[in-house]
């Protein structure tokens, strides 16, 4: 995209911060009054990463966000841009803009004034200004309303212009605060895709911050899921998916089906793990070593159960669950069954609707079968739930 | 009477009450002193309209000192009343904290007493041997024999003192209305705190300045409590004559048309202020 050339983020920059991440937050914890908001917090970004927090409301994700911009200073710890400290440092002189979740965009100013702000307060010359200004305006897709008031645009249009007020700084990195927050669906949807394409044209560093796991998987390259002040797990959303190792995680994203258990023998790549009321199952033995001598909860993905009836053969290799249908609904793409197991776990169970079956294909009171493949079974500690 | 035509009267009605008062004692009040401003005669034989128009030429020839002075006192007191309001106001609005609502109170609290008695207490204050005068006289901002009371300054004094609160409440309120993410967003993009308050909340203020500006500046200009109390006949300003010419003299046509020639010049006056602060701006930065 050569027209967005300019957009790129400064290229020498990267001189200084050579092999430091991007932004690096060191044993960082906050404190508002009594309440501990972040809890010895370690977080690394790399440079032109998108990277999303993702928890529930109050789990310090805004926070940290702040943190990194300089609006909450930590009570404890070390907020590094690019290698160089910024712990203490004012808002105005962090090389990262922000996206406010209500845009913040200035009532009394026009859009082209407000996306010139930050350039003029960095001296900018008048004409580099106005080329730079119509430039991101044209990365937002919005140049013909350079002229109105932020009053005078609808929601999504201000959120471009949140944007494009924070992009045309080219800064080290961008954090999103919620930046889809006031949108409707349709809205959010176009505008995550736009984002994503933004990003990737740019080349900035994102950090977005959302309590919408669909927003995060869908966009981010890495994800780390908070609560309660900690990062519960970091990665891509396919391994928070499909082998989450905490069970606020597994239950955030998506439904997580899970059962006590305990760790037994390591048999090869497989470990025996036997539940609570002594269905014997395997796991892959990499996601039990972590959790060794500690009490687990093992679980898997409602999509990746197969059912079948009382007393079918199923394959040798898969693990097995007896139970009895509570529920059975049709989804249209798919029916959604809640099983009641033996050990007395109500479990989830989606079967794709491939040859249109009814509803009743497992009725309510049927006793079924529920088996799956053994590398589908995920494994996470019991106790603390994060709910 | 059909539901639409009902609904359609509805804002008339609940409207009713406000323009039946403001007829009766804004609109006929108004339209009876433009005759009496116009009439002549003299207090024992009674005035009759005989459209004589040079009483406001005589007005103005005649009292055109007094009116400068008005618009002189009541221009300085606003500019003090809004030095001192701001930086109060904008500590009630964002630091004050739990304070806040004691310190509404305090800004208020004068209006429970009389406002004659408050302006008398001033008297006291800036007495000639008062402890305020005397320390004035160390520092030497007051000569050996001088004094305030019965100046311009103590006239001024007691105006920006007395009108202080219509600074305070407009100020505050919108500063308080000031969303403080766009200070953040001013931050974030390079602003420092004070260019942020110069770009950003300043702006934004503008119509709490404007308000506090008129609530302050229109009555002070017509107020005569403060020069009779605190000044001298030297310092009398345009209410003073026209309480006079009215309650002493009962030359009331002269009276009147004093009182229309300070209307308009306030009129035209308001005008040009908010042409200058930009009116169009006034209204959307309160969107």
């Amino acid at each position: 995209m050569v027209a967005n050339e300019s957009l790129v983020a400064d290229q020498t920059r990267d001189v200084s911060g050579d092999g430091e991440p991007d932004i690096r937050l060191t044993r960082v914890t906050k404190r508002f009054g009594d309440v501990l908001v972040i809890d010895d917090l370690d977080l690394e970004i790399e440079r032109g990463a998108f990277y999303a927090l993702l928890g529930p409301s109050g789990c310090g994700k805004t926070t940290t966000l702040r943190m990194i911009g300089g609006f909450e200073l930590p009570t404890e710890g070390v907020v590094r841009l690019g290698g160089t400290e910024v712990t203490n440092a004012p808002p105005h002189k962090r090389d990262v803009n922000t996206v406010f979740q209500s845009y913040a965009l200035f009532p009394h100013l026009t859009i082209e004034k407000n996306v010139a702000f930050g350039l003029e307060r960095k001296r900018v010359s008048k004409s580099e200004v106005k080329a730079r200004v119509a430039e991101a305006l044209e990365t937002v897709q919005l140049p013909h309303l350079a002229k109105r008031k932020p009053a005078q645009l609808s929601g999504g249009q201000q959120q471009r212009v949140a944007l494009a007020r924070a992009l045309v700084n080219r800064p080290r990195a961008l954090l999103l605060d919620e930046p889809l927050g006031a949108l409707d669906l349709r809205l959010r949807r176009q505008l995550q895709v736009e984002l994503k394409r933004i990003q990737q044209e740019v080349g900035i560093t994102f950090i977005h911050v959302t309590h919408d796991q669909e927003e995060a998987m869908s966009m981010a390259d890495t994800i780390a899921v908070m609560n309660r002040g900690k990062i519960e797990q970091a990665g891509s959303a396919t391994d928070l998916y499909e082998r989450p190792t905490t069970a606020f995680v597994a239950k955030f994203l998506g439904i997580s089906n899970l059962v006590d258990a305990e760790i037994g023998a390591t048999d090869g790549t497989m470990a025996r793990v036997t539940t609570h009321d002594g269905a014997p199952l395997l796991a892959p033995a990499n996601r039990c070593a972590e959790h060794a001598g500690t009490p687990v909860r093992i679980g898997v993905r409602p999509e990746k159960v197969r059912l079948s009836k009382q007393g079918e053969p199923v394959a040798s290799d898969r693990n097995v669950l007896r139970g009895r249908v509570v529920l059975s609904s049709f989804l249209g793409v798919s029916l959604q069954y809640v099983i009641e197991t033996a050990g007395g776990e109500e479990l989830t169970v989606y079967c794709q609707n491939e040859d249109g079956v009814a509803p009743d294909a497992f009725g309510a009171g049927q006793e079924v079968q529920l088996s799956w493949d053994p590398r589908h079974t995920f494994v996470v500690a019991r106790g603390d739930d994060g709910d | 009477m059909s539901l639409q035509r009902r609904r359609k009267l509805i804002p008339w009605m609940f409207a009713l009450p406000g323009l039946l008062w403001l007829l009766l004692f804004f609109a006929i009040p108004l339209i009876n002193q433009a005759q009496v401003s116009l009439m002549s005669g003299d207090p024992e034989a009674g005035y009759t309209l005989t459209w004589a128009f040079d009483t406001y030429t005589n007005a103005i020839s005649d009292y055109h000192e007094q009116f400068l002075r008005s618009f002189l006192y009541a221009g300085i007191a606003t500019v003090v009343d809004l030095i001192i309001a701001f930086p109060l106001a904008y500590f009630m609005a964002y630091k004050a904290g739990r304070w806040r609502n004691l310190m509404l109170l305090l800004v208020v609290l004068p209006f429970f007493m009389s406002y004659v008695l408050r302006t008398v207490a001033w008297q006291l204050i800036l007495a000639d041997h008062g402890w305020v005068v005397e320390r004035l006289r160390d520092v030497g901002l007051v000569s050996a024999d001088g004094r305030v009371l019965a100046t311009g300054t103590a006239v001024v004094a007691g105006i920006s003192y007395n009108f202080l609160p219509f600074m305070v409440l407009p100020l505050y309120v919108a500063l308080e209305r000031i969303d403080r993410r766009f200070v953040e967003a001013a931050t974030d993009l390079y602003a420092s705190r004070a260019t942020a308050f110069r770009k950003v909340t300043l702006p934004l203020a503008i119509p709490g300045i404007f308000a506090g500006s008129l609530l302050v500046f229109i009555p002070a200009t017509g107020d005569y409590i403060n020069a009779a109390l605190l000044g001298t006949s030297k310092q009398y300003m345009i209410g003073n004559v026209v309480q006079s010419k009215f309650l002493t003299v009962l030359d009331y046509p002269t009276a009147a048309a004093l009182s229309f020639i300070l209307m308009t010049v306030i009129l035209v006056g308001i005008a040009i202020y908010s042409r200058l602060l930009g009116t169009r701006t006034l209204t959307e930065a309160a969107v």
